[in-house]
């Protein structure tokens, strides 16, 4: 994991559950993100952090191919999933999802019943038995720590519940495809502190059990309490990569250390 | 201090201003609203009231239309302008459910879907008769179909498909973009995300917006008028298929309710003819503010039962 931020690193350390080298993402002729490689392994949870516009969420909506689906977007560069190759035209881009989930900044719950949220998407990919289709669901509420508050209204709409909750259904409606990576953009932004700390919760809760979570955050306590490791985005560049304590206790890049005292952004 | 008291002066006249703006325009906008209900209630009442009488009688409902004496009813042109509404629904809406769901999720946008979308746009606005005299040259003339059911429910296919493409196409560019994004995330397809997220959610929007347009084609004289034909055959149910008597005959012709009070009021010798005309005005009336008040309730309890709210 040493080589991570050279440019031009040919093919990622085999432990590396999901690496990146010279991903760049373009909208028409802007050039949105710069040459990034990075290293992700599994249980482990890596924060990107940056000031609005700096291209960290691009960055993670290239991870799934999602960047794909917005008009004239393009991604560059190369995408490792196990070890094999994933941004290409051959990649069978919807199963490529099903094993690595996202959340998103809002909750977008289906405006659907509690279980359809979570119980839809492994349906239409041909879980079918009834019992099996109730394990999963509970399965996948309670990793998402919300079991206790739904379970007796599983049939009411999700926009019924509050915020906090809406997210930690999409939570559980994306482990319900048990993906072993888990891309969160700003998941808690529109979340108060206490929904926060539980979802929190949930990311560390996700990595014990060996997923490979990425988390866009503007908060820098969150990325302190949750990640492992931390990389730096600035104007479409990633600027550092290292563990969490590192990056932000000592900084090697002027730049990261004028974001982190407040200078700009 | 002189100019500090100027100053307040000033913004004390500027809210004041602002303050007898908002005055004006409550008493505008509320003299166009009652202005336009009162439009309204009086035409409404006045072919209702008018017509009530005739629009009550079973008779009327289901007799045939005289050619001289009076008496007649307008059977089968109440069955003819529900047959033309099913007929034109069942061709119009799979194929502009295909055009929205086209122009919504899969074009690409360029050229092509910009041209696509304003010539939709100027073809719900082109003028009904231009639509029937089109009709007539393709349909009738041209294929040889006559003045038939099929060549008018085809016409007002033409004639339904404009509006039913964009109404649809704006209740699914309604639908929240992220509910997309989190049906692709969740690795479905996108055929997937709009049939099972995208299209459900819509559907509110989209049954609301078929009932009205159902009462557009029922209300359609002038694209009938050359396509379905002006005149309306005894119907028989024991008649065979090939018959003109027979109800579901396509190839007859089927003269609507719309149609109906044209002709008797250009051409019509019966000596009841204002009482039947204002009948006839009364029921389509009536079936038509049946399709909106329709349209609401189903509208809404599709919400409900689709959103689990």
């Amino acid at each position: 994991m040493s080589n991570e931020s050279t440019t031009g690193a040919a093919t990622p350390p085999e432990d590396a559950l999901l690496a990146t080298r010279d991903v760049t993402v373009d909208y028409g002729n802007r050039r949105a993100l710069k040459e990034t490689s990075l290293d992700f392994g599994a249980g482990t949870v890596t924060a990107l952090i940056g000031p609005s516009g700096c291209g960290k969420s691009t960055y993670l909506r290239s991870i799934n191919l999602m960047n794909r689906e917005i008009e004239g977007c393009r991604i560059g560069g190369d995408v490792y999933y196990h070890g094999r190759e994933v941004n290409n035209d051959q990649t069978d881009t919807y199963d490529l999802r099903k094993h690595i989930g996202m959340v998103f900044q809002q909750p977008n719950p289906f405006r659907k019943s509690v279980y359809e949220n979570v119980a839809f998407a492994p349906r239409r990919h041909g879980l079918t038995d009834r019992a099996r289709l109730d394990a999963l669901v509970e399965e996948s509420l309670r990793a998402a720590a919300i079991w206790d508050e739904v379970k007796d209204k599983l049939d009411n709409s999700a926009y019924a519940l509050s915020g906090g909750q809406q997210q930690r259904l999409c939570i559980a409606r994306t482990l319900a495809m048990r993906p072993d990576v888990v891309l969160m953009d700003e998941p808690c932004s529109a979340l108060d502190p206490i929904a926060t700390f539980s979802i929190e919760e949930t990311i560390r809760d996700m990595a014990s059990r060996g997923i490979c979570v990425v988390i866009v955050t503007h908060n820098m306590e969150q990325a302190g309490r949750v990640a492992d490791r931390t990389a730096f985005f600035l104007l479409g560049e990633m600027v550092e990569c290292g563990p969490t304590a590192d990056v932000f206790e000592r900084p090697k890049d002027q730049r990261l250390e004028d974001y982190l005292t407040g200078r700009f952004g | 201090m002189a100019s500090a008291d100027a100053r307040r002066a000033g913004a004390e006249g500027v809210v004041r201003r602002a303050r007898a703006w908002d005055h004006v325009a409550t008493v505008v906008l509320w003299a166009i609203v009652i202005a336009i209900i009162a439009l309204l209630v009086a035409t409404i009442g006045y072919v209702v009231v008018s017509g009530i009488g005739k629009a009550l009688d079973p008779h009327f409902l289901t007799a045939k239309p005289e050619q001289f004496k009076e008496g007649g009813g307008i059977g089968p042109e109440l069955f003819n302008s529900f047959y033309l509404l099913v007929l034109t629904l069942l061709i119009s809406l799979p194929i502009s459910l295909g055009g929205a769901i086209f122009l919504t999720q899969y074009a690409p946008s360029g050229p092509v879907t910009s041209v696509a979308k304003t010539a939709i746009e100027t073809l719900s606005s082109l003028p009904s008769i231009v639509v029937g005299l089109f009709g007539m040259l393709t349909f009738v003339l041209g294929m040889g179909w006559g003045f038939s059911i099929l060549s008018g429910a085809l016409t007002l296919t033409m004639f339904n498909i404009p509006i039913l493409v964009r109404t649809i196409q704006q209740a699914l560019e309604a639908v929240p973009r992220d509910q997309r994004d989190a049906a692709l995330a969740l690795g479905l397809t996108r055929w997937e995300a709009t049939v099972h997220i995208l299209v459900p959610r819509a559907m509110p929007a989209i049954v609301t917006g078929v009932i009205l347009s159902a009462g557009r084609v029922f209300g359609e004289a002038a694209a009938l008028i050359y396509t379905a034909g002006q005149s309306a055959p005894a119907l028989s149910w024991a008649a065979p298929i090939t018959s003109m008597a027979n109800p579901l005959n396509v190839m007859r012709p089927a003269e609507t309710l719309a149609v109906h009070i044209w002709k008797i009021n250009s051409e019509g010798v019966v000596p009841d003819l204002a009482a039947v005309s204002a009948g006839t005005a009364a029921v389509l009336m009536i079936c038509i503010l049946v399709f909106n008040v329709l349209a609401r309730i189903v509208g809404r309890a599709l919400e409900r039962r689709m959103t689990a709210e």
